[in-house]
C-alpha cells in the first residue's frame, strides 16, 4: 500500500505537471526550431509572440462570456483559439512583411536578424503592455477538475490524492493532436516536402521551382497556430500573466536545442525533457521517501535538490551541458 | 539556330571583372556539348549565365528562337532548363523519392509516371527509394541530382562536373547515364574536368580560355586535334 502511495504522489506532484508543461514547452520549442530551419534565425520574440496570441484568446474569453457564449464544462477560451490564431498570423505577417523580409532580401546573416527579433520582442512587448497591460490575469472557466484528490482516495483508499486538472487533460490532448498534424504535414504533404526542401537546400528548392514566398508565408501561418495554442494552453494552466512568457524563452529555447536546433521532432520531445529535469529536480521528495523507508530512516530535511525558485538554471544547465557535450542535440539537428 | 544557344555572352561577378567575355554556346536536342578547359577559364560561369545566375553585360541567351536574357533563372527552369549544380545538388536530408518529388514540384499531373520513368533510367533509386539521400554513395548520389533534374522533363540540361569527385568506375557509370539521358532527346550541356572521357562522349566540345571560345568541333575533331591534346588533354 505504501508503495501505490509513494507511486500516487509521485505521479501528483512530479508526472502529470511536467507532461503538462513539457506539452506547452514543446509547442513553443517547434516554433523556434520552425522558424531556425526555415528562415534561419534564432526568434527572440518566441516568447512575447505567444503571449501576443494569448492576449486575444483573454480578451475574446471576457468578451464570449459577457455574451454567454460558452462550452460547458470546457473552458471558453478553447473557443476562441482559431479567432487568436488568425490575429497572431496576421501580426506576424505584418511584422514579417515590414520587418524580416528587408532583411531577408538583404540576405542578412543571421545574427542580424536574431538582434532585429530582439526588436521586435520589445515592441511585442509594449503592443501587449498597451492593449491588456501588464497584470495577472485568469480567464479559466468551465469544469476545473476532471479528478479531484478527495475523490480518488474516496474512489481507492489511498491516502495519497491523485488529482487531474482539466487544463493539464486539455494541454497534453490538444498538444498531441496539433504536433501529430504538423509532422503529418511535414512529411506527408507535397507543400509541407518543399518546406522540407528549403530548409534543406534553398539554392536547389529555387531551381526546383519552390516558391520562397510561398514556404516563408507557410512557415508563419504554422508557427502562428504553435505559438498561440502554446501560450493559451500554459496560460490557461497556470495564469495569463504577460511577461511570464519572455521568461520561458529559455527553457523554450533549452528544449529547441537539446532536441537539436532545426529538427521539429527533436525539439517536441526535448520539451519534455527540460519539463521533466525541471520538475524532478526541484521537487521535494520528502513525503515520497516517507513512504518507502521504515519510519525510523525518514528524512528531516525537505530531500529537495532545488529549490524551485532555481528551476530556470535547470534549464540554463542543461542547455549549457548540452552545448558543451553534444552541439548538435540529442537528435541530429538542421533538419526538418 | 541552335535550339539553346548564348551567344556573345559577357559576365562576371558583381561588379568584378568580366570572367567571360565574347563566349558562344550552342546545344541542339539529342545532342551532349562539353565545356572544357583550364582552371579558371569561365567554364562554369558561361553555363551559369545561360542559367541566368549572373546577368550578362552583353550577348543573349535565347531557347527555342526566343530570348530568354531578361528572365530569372526560375522562370527559364519553368521553361524547361534544368540545372545540376557541382556540389550541394541533392536535398540531402530528404529521401531518394522525395528528391524525386521537388523535382517534379511544377508538374501538373504525371507525378508517379515520371517517378517510375527515372526508376527506369536509375534503377538504383528504385532500391534506395525510402532512404535518406544523405546516406547514399558518391556515385548513387549523382545520379539521384540526375533524377531530380530530370523530372520536370527539360529540354535542356546543364550539368557542372557531374563526375566530380567519384571513382573512374562510377563516371563510366554516369556517362552512360548521360548517353542515355541525350536519347531522350534532350539538349546536355555539361562542365567537365575529365576532358578526354567528356569528349569521348560529346557530340561537340568547346575550349575555353580566359573566358573566350578557344577551340570548337566535333569530339573526336578535338581530341586529335594535335594543340587541344598538347594543352588540355596532356599529350
Amino acid at each position: 500500500m505504501d508503495f501505490i502511495n509513494a507511486i500516487v504522489v509521485l505521479t501528483n506532484f512530479t508526472i502529470i505537471p511536467a507532461l503538462a508543461y513539457g506539452s506547452q514547452l514543446a509547442l513553443g520549442a517547434i516554433f523556434v526550431t520552425l522558424i531556425y530551419a526555415v528562415l534561419r534565425f534564432a526568434n527572440f520574440a518566441t516568447g512575447d509572440m505567444m503571449s501576443f496570441g494569448t492576449m486575444f484568446a483573454v480578451l475574446l474569453t471576457y468578451y464570449f462570456q459577457s455574451i454567454g457564449l460558452g462550452l460547458g464544462f470546457l473552458p471558453t477560451a478553447l473557443l476562441t483559439i482559431p479567432f487568436a490564431i488568425i490575429m497572431m498570423i496576421l501580426y506576424m505577417l505584418l511584422i514579417d512583411k515590414f520587418v524580416f523580409s528587408y532583411y531577408r532580401i538583404k540576405k542578412s546573416p543571421p545574427v542580424q536578424f536574431a538582434m532585429v527579433s530582439v526588436g521586435v520582442m520589445f515592441v511585442t512587448q509594449a503592443i501587449i503592455r498597451i492593449i491588456i497591460g501588464p497584470s495577472d490575469r485568469r480567464f479559466l472557466d468551465g469544469e476545473k477538475f476532471i479528478l479531484k484528490a478527495t475523490e480518488f482516495k474516496e474512489m481507492t483508499g489511498l491516502n495519497e490524492g491523485l488529482t487531474l486538472k482539466s487544463t493539464q487533460a486539455i494541454t497534453i490532448v490538444v498538444t498531441l493532436i496539433i504536433v501529430s498534424i504538423m509532422f503529418w504535414f511535414l512529411n506527408k504533404t507535397k507543400t509541407g516536402t518543399s518546406m522540407r526542401a528549403y530548409s534543406d537546400n534553398e539554392d536547389l528548392a529555387l531551381l526546383s521551382g519552390i516558391d520562397p514566398k510561398r514556404v516563408v508565408l507557410i512557415t508563419w501561418v504554422i508557427a502562428g497556430i504553435l505559438a498561440t495554442v502554446g501560450g493559451i494552453l500554459y496560460g490557461l494552466d497556470k495564469s495569463y500573466r504577460p511577461f511570464v512568457y519572455f521568461n520561458n524563452m529559455l527553457p523554450i529555447f533549452a528544449a529547441a536545442i537539446v532536441g537539436g536546433i532545426g529538427n521539429p521532432f527533436g525539439a517536441f520531445l526535448g520539451g519534455y525533457v527540460i519539463a521533466f529535469a525541471e520538475i524532478l529536480i526541484t521537487y521535494a521528495y520528502k513525503r515520497f521517501i516517507a513512504y518507502l523507508v521504515p519510519e525510523s530512516m525518514e528524512p528531516d530535511s525537505l530531500m529537495q535538490l532545488l529549490s524551485t525558485d532555481y528551476k530556470f538554471a535547470v534549464s540554463f544547465s542543461i542547455l549549457v551541458i548540452v552545448l558543451l557535450i553534444r552541439p548538435s542535440g540529442i537528435f541530429k539537428g538542421k533538419t526538418i | 539556330m541552335a535550339f539553346f544557344e548564348g551567344t556573345q555572352m559577357t559576365a562576371g561577378y558583381g561588379d568584378g571583372p568580366d570572367i567571360i567575355s565574347s563566349c558562344s554556346i550552342s546545344a541542339n536536342r539529342g545532342e551532349i556539348v562539353a565545356i572544357l578547359g583550364p582552371n579558371g577559364a569561365g567554364k562554369s560561369t558561361a553555363m551559369k549565365a545561360m542559367l541566368g545566375l549572373l546577368n550578362l553585360k552583353s550577348g543573349s541567351v535565347t531557347l527555342d528562337g526566343e530570348d530568354i536574357s531578361k528572365i530569372s533563372p526560375q522562370d527559364r527552369v519553368k521553361q524547361g532548363i534544368s540545372f545540376v549544380p557541382q556540389t550541394r545538388n541533392v536535398f540531402a536530408e530528404l529521401t531518394v523519392r522525395e528528391n524525386l518529388e521537388i523535382g517534379g514540384f511544377l508538374r501538373e499531373e504525371g507525378l508517379d509516371q515520371m517517378i517510375e520513368n527515372i526508376y527506369d533510367l536509375f534503377p538504383i533509386l528504385s532500391e534506395k527509394k525510402s532512404q535518406i539521400v544523405g546516406q547514399l554513395s558518391g556515385g548513387q548520389r549523382q545520379q539521384v541530382a540526375l533524377g531530380r533534374a530530370l523530372m520536370s522533363e527539360p529540354s535542356v540540361l546543364m550539368l557542372d562536373e557531374p563526375t566530380a569527385g567519384v571513382s573512374p568506375i562510377v563516371m563510366d557509370e554516369l556517362f552512360e547515364h548521360i548517353i542515355k539521358v541525350k536519347k531522350t532527346n534532350v539538349a546536355i550541356v555539361m562542365v567537365e574536368q575529365n576532358a578526354k572521357q567528356a569528349l569521348s562522349i560529346s557530340d561537340r566540345g568547346y575550349v575555353l580560355v580566359t573566358g573566350q571560345n578557344k577551340f570548337e568541333g566535333s569530339g573526336e575533331e578535338l581530341l586529335n586535334d594535335p594543340e587541344v591534346r598538347r594543352s588540355f588533354l596532356g599529350g
